[in-house]
């Protein structure tokens, strides 16, 4: 789950359109960004929409650690094409966001100023090459949860990205599993990694889902809304029943003495990660949080004079086509 | 912050001859980086074979408050369906 723990906001409308507007998407009609809208829905989907971008756009950093490095030139070609594919992604989501009013610039300088979030995951470092398939594997797995439902979200333009990335997903999650099984069917120091890997991304891996919300209103609010689907520990459950038998088939251990196959409810039971890290990660002490923003932060500086280049090369050429026209008449 | 780059809207034509269609939009200086753009974007995966990029500030749109007055005149029209008439069928198929 690329957004998490997103508040939502108080709305302040007139309740004749209030319950007009619930009405419609309780009829399972699509918003689009010229319908009216409560102020709350609008500011709740930029803050969920940015946060995903983002995390889109940050998440790219733990796999292009390994570009360079990876073993083949065509696990090289894969990730490049993945790590591309997660650039594709985050655009398509600051598109939808931008609808609603808020600029791409406006929505990164608040990434970079630290008031908007990304995924906790992306603070977790890539150490060893299995990481790159567990990424895959796992957390595009716990992302693909949430977003398959969110297909069906109220918000048109939010929707159409998410059927878009759906449709790229599935490759990224399908190829980190081909790169662990590898590993986990290769030489006893390899499957060896594929075991560290797995422990180390086991439990960020669920905090992906965020706490439970069962009793949040802000979880009631946006379900009511359409831009929350299922609950967080909905979602959690069937990420591990999934997730499981992928991990016993490739001779791996889940790294939970507390996992115990419930024939009463038909899935497994499972220990709580420990939320103490994650709220100490949402507030920036993760591993890796300083070091992801830095990177983000050098490459739009680094990126300013290009971007303005071309700017001023397009305004000169625009300039230059209207004279030739008016000299040309 | 002040000088983003413009947003264009990107339309491609699919692979069976089929109408360009709205894919999504993007941000590109110019028109030419916008086409390389929604190349990269939007086509990595044989999606098209051929693409339009148009100025987002450029295009106009009805309100949705005139849909009313748009759209629902034609509701009432059902003669323009060729489902309206009833041919004998021993005329045959028509």
């Amino acid at each position: 789950m690329y957004a998490q723990m997103v508040k939502s906001e108080a709305t302040n409308d007139d309740p004749a359109l209030l319950a007009a507007f619930q009405a419609r998407i309780d009829a399972g009609d699509k918003i689009e960004p010229k319908d009216w809208m409560p102020e709350g829905y609008r500011k709740t989907l930029i803050r969920q929409i940015g946060q995903h971008a983002h995390s889109e756009i940050v998440g790219q950093l733990p796999e292009g650690n390994w570009i360079t490095r990876a073993p083949t030139l065509e696990r090289k070609a894969i990730l490049l094409a993945k790590v591309q594919d997660e650039a594709g992604h985050g655009l398509y989501l600051y598109c939808a966001a931008e609808t609603l009013g808020v600029s791409r610039d406006d929505l990164t300088e608040q990434l970079l100023s630290g008031r908007m979030k990304y995924s906790s995951i992306f603070n977790y470092p890539t150490l060893n090459w299995a990481d790159i398939g567990a990424v895959g594997w796992l957390v595009d797995g716990a992302a693909i949860m949430n977003q398959v439902p969110l297909q069906r979200t109220s918000f048109g333009p939010y929707s159409r990205a998410m059927v878009r990335i759906c449709k790229e997903e599935s490759f990224h999650q399908r190829q980190g599993y081909d790169l662990i099984r590898v590993m986990a069917q290769g030489t006893p120091e390899q499957k060896a990694m594929a075991q560290d890997s797995l422990n180390r991304f086991w439990y960020p891996s669920l905090m992906m889902f965020g706490p439970s919300d069962k009793e949040s209103v802000h979880s009631e609010q946006s379900m009511a809304w359409k831009i929350k689907i299922n609950t967080n520990d909905e979602l959690r459950q069937k990420f591990v029943d999934q997730t499981v038998p992928q991990a016993h088939y490739l001779g791996l251990t889940v790294p939970d003495e507390g996992l115990v196959w419930n024939e009463d409810k038909g899935g497994w039971d499972f220990s709580e990660p420990d939320w103490n890290e994650f709220y100490e990660v949402l507030k920036g002490n993760g591993p890796c949080n300083v070091e992801r923003i830095e990177a983000r932060q050098k490459a739009w500086n680094d990126g300013a004079w290009f971007r303005d280049g071309l700017m001023a090369h397009a305004k000169k050429s625009n300039a230059r086509r209207k004279a030739a026209k008016v000299a040309a008449e | 912050m002040s000088n983003e780059w413009p947003l264009w809207e990107v339309f491609i034509r699919g692979q069976h001859g089929l109408n360009h269609r709205h894919v999504g939009s993007l941000h590109a200086p110019d028109a030419e980086l916008a086409i390389r753009h929604a190349r990269d974007v939007y086509t990595r995966r044989n999606e098209g074979v051929s693409i339009w990029v148009v100025p987002s500030a450029e295009i106009t749109a009805s309100a949705p408050s005139d849909k009313g007055p748009l759209f629902e005149p034609s509701n009432a029209k059902v003669y323009r369906h060729p489902t309206f008439y009833d041919i004998p069928d021993e005329v045959g198929h028509m």
